[in-house]
């Protein structure tokens, strides 16, 4: 086990930088969504396999997705964007959002209680029996993935199914889905991979094609979880240039040693008597 | 049949394609689950304890018992609640220990929670031996400590919002300090006031007009700065309690001027200095809360980066 005290990024594996000594391939996702089918059966299959509870059964009324967001409930979630407007090309996308396990990750840098680690496979997973639901990772998370579960206070996401990939498995979601739109395996193969799929798109005149997640000098570190996406990231409801908050940690700390002095400072100055 | 749904949002229809499209006007962060009272309320609590411990030593040391006894209070009194509030916000509050299992530089949180276990114990002995007059060497050293650490302990709380995705939050880290710095010698100050005869609270009057000042030019520099992305400080109830603060603080800072040793004056302007504390404080909590709900304060930042980035062009695909 590990309790990350840094996890900013030089090119290291995440999973040898949190200290162990001969982990395993970094392994991840890529959701290409461009054959995203909308089917969710990927959502379905996540709560079957992590006993995930029902994260309410409204509609929402604006599209297909009647499952709104990422939650402590809701680990993978297919937005749906219906561009009807679009001049000439109406089009329909769907993309299956989950936990980034950036190689940067706030949430895991902020966590108090070392609840939040590193895995051998360079994931990044919430330890249920320590986490005290202090609800920190919750705003430092860019992509908004994480939220406490009400049922029984403590913060939960998706874990990359830690328990099946320990175990050889493949993840819950990409077992099932079934046009291969989610892909796991190490991530070195998968960006190759994905770039291969980008070009292929180029040449055959899809616009707007890119990798979303996949640059390692990007503000998380790069994304152990990555997306082709066909529009603006923003599109999608993620964000368009995320930068984990943790980078400025030192210049905070600078600024609140500065202020804190002056305080001190000020503090011991208010007792000089004065001249009356 | 399903065009409508995309026209729901005036987001999605009604700006010109120049301008970000979200997704059906949904937040893309999650905004912090931290409840008001119980954060806000540690975040001003913490304030005015650690100054409040450095108000005691101030006094002490030039020979005020009096103010430096109430100012010891103070802070035992503030950091005992802003404790009970802080266990409070925890979803699963009798874990609160495992804030001790882990010692991490990388969390504000982690950080706060092991000042708060040194600096309270510190507070607490200060205060018991200056109200019972019992192991006075005991209490130096305590009051020594208590002062030492109240500085950090009021201004750590500026790092643990801004080392957040919360766009109001974050993007003021270079400022916040000195805001909350401001506004805790402010309370500290203004409690001076409340609990201390005017004749006799002369270094509480002195730290609050400091703190009063500092806390308004810190402000004021945080909302220029941010430009449009300071939004969230000056509409909505944010806007309300933060202006509702600088009222409070300007005429405190006009009676103080004054010289008036009116105590009756003088206790009223100690109140309005503590409640003008407390108010920045919750607007501050609102304004991050307000800025992580709608999606324009994150995506809008976030994409003048990178277009700048990529030489000011703009996006190809647009």
């Amino acid at each position: 086990m590990s309790t990350d005290t840094d996890t900013r990024a030089g090119g290291l594996d995440p999973a040898a930088r949190s200290g162990y000594a001969a982990p395993p391939p970094r392994m991840g996702f890529f959701t290409d969504t461009s054959v995203c089918i909308g089917c969710k059966a990927c959502e379905v299959a996540c709560k079957e396999w992590n006993a995930v509870p029902e994260d309410g059964l409204d509609l929402t009324g604006m599209s297909y997705d009647n499952t709104g967001e990422l939650s402590a409930d809701t680990w993978r979630h297919v937005a749906f964007i219906e561009q009807i407007e679009r001049p000439g090309a109406p089009r329909w996308l769907m993309s299956s959002d989950v936990c980034k396990h950036c190689t940067e990750a706030g949430c895991l840098d902020v966590c108090p209680t070392g609840a939040l680690m590193r895995t051998e496979f360079g994931t990044v997973v919430i330890q249920d029996d320590v986490c005290n639901g202090c609800g920190y990772c919750v705003p430092a998370c860019p992509f908004g993935v994480i939220t406490r579960r009400e049922t029984d206070g403590g913060a939960h996401k998706c874990t990359l199914c830690y328990d099946r990939i320990s175990d050889g498995q493949i993840p819950a979601c990409a077992m099932a889905c079934p046009t291969e739109s989610i892909q796991f395996g190490p991530l070195d193969e998968l960006r190759e991979r994905a770039r291969a799929r980008l070009d292929t798109l180029e040449e055959a005149g899809v616009d707007g094609a890119r990798l979303y997640g996949a640059d390692p000098s990007d503000g998380v570190g790069g994304a152990g979880a990555f997306f082709l996406l066909l529009d603006e990231p923003e599109r999608y409801g993620l964000p368009p240039d995320p930068v984990v908050a943790t980078r400025d940690l030192p210049r905070m700390w600078r600024h609140v040693a500065v202020a804190a002095a002056a305080l001190a400072v000020g503090g011991l100055l208010s007792g000089i008597r004065g001249r009356s | 049949m399903t065009a409508q749904t995309d026209h729901r949002r005036d987001d999605q229809s009604m700006v010109p394609p120049a301008e970000f499209r979200s997704y059906y006007g949904l937040p893309v962060i999650k905004a912090p689950l931290w409840r008001a009272p119980d954060v806000p309320g540690y975040l001003f609590l913490g304030g005015l304890a650690g100054a409040s411990s450095v108000l005691a030593a101030a006094s002490g040391l030039s020979g005020r018992p009096e103010l430096a006894r109430a100012a010891k209070t103070a802070a035992a009194g503030a950091i005992s609640l802003s404790v009970v509030a802080l266990v409070r916000d925890l979803g699963r509050p009798k874990r609160f220990l495992n804030m001790l299992r882990v010692f991490k530089p990388t969390s504000p949180m982690s950080i706060g929670s092991w000042l708060i276990a040194t600096y309270g114990p510190a507070a607490g002995v200060a205060a018991l031996s200056a109200v019972t007059g019992k192991l006075p060497r005991v209490g130096r050293a305590a009051t020594a400590a208590a002062a030492a650490l109240g500085p950090a302990m009021a201004a750590y709380t500026a790092a643990l919002l801004a080392d957040t995705a919360v766009p109001a939050w974050h993007d003021g880290y270079r400022e916040l300090p000195y805001v909350f710095v401001g506004s805790a010698a402010t309370a500290a100050g203004g409690l001076g006031l409340v609990m201390v005869r005017p004749e006799r609270a002369e270094p509480a009057r002195n730290l609050a007009l400091i703190g009063a000042a500092a806390e308004l030019v810190a402000r004021s520099r945080l909302t220029q700065r941010l430009g449009p992305g300071g939004q969230p400080y000056r509409s909505g109830v944010a806007g309300r309690l933060m202006e509702a603060a600088e009222v409070l603080i300007a005429g405190g800072l006009a009676t103080m001027a004054s010289g008036s040793r009116n105590a009756g004056v003088v206790k009223t302007t100690g109140v309005a200095l503590v409640t003008a504390s407390a108010l920045t404080r919750f607007g501050i909590f609102h304004a991050g809360r307000e800025s992580a709900r709608d999606p324009k304060y994150t995506v809008e930042p976030q994409r003048n980066r990178r277009d700048q980035r990529r030489g000011g062009a703009v996006d190809a695909v647009l």
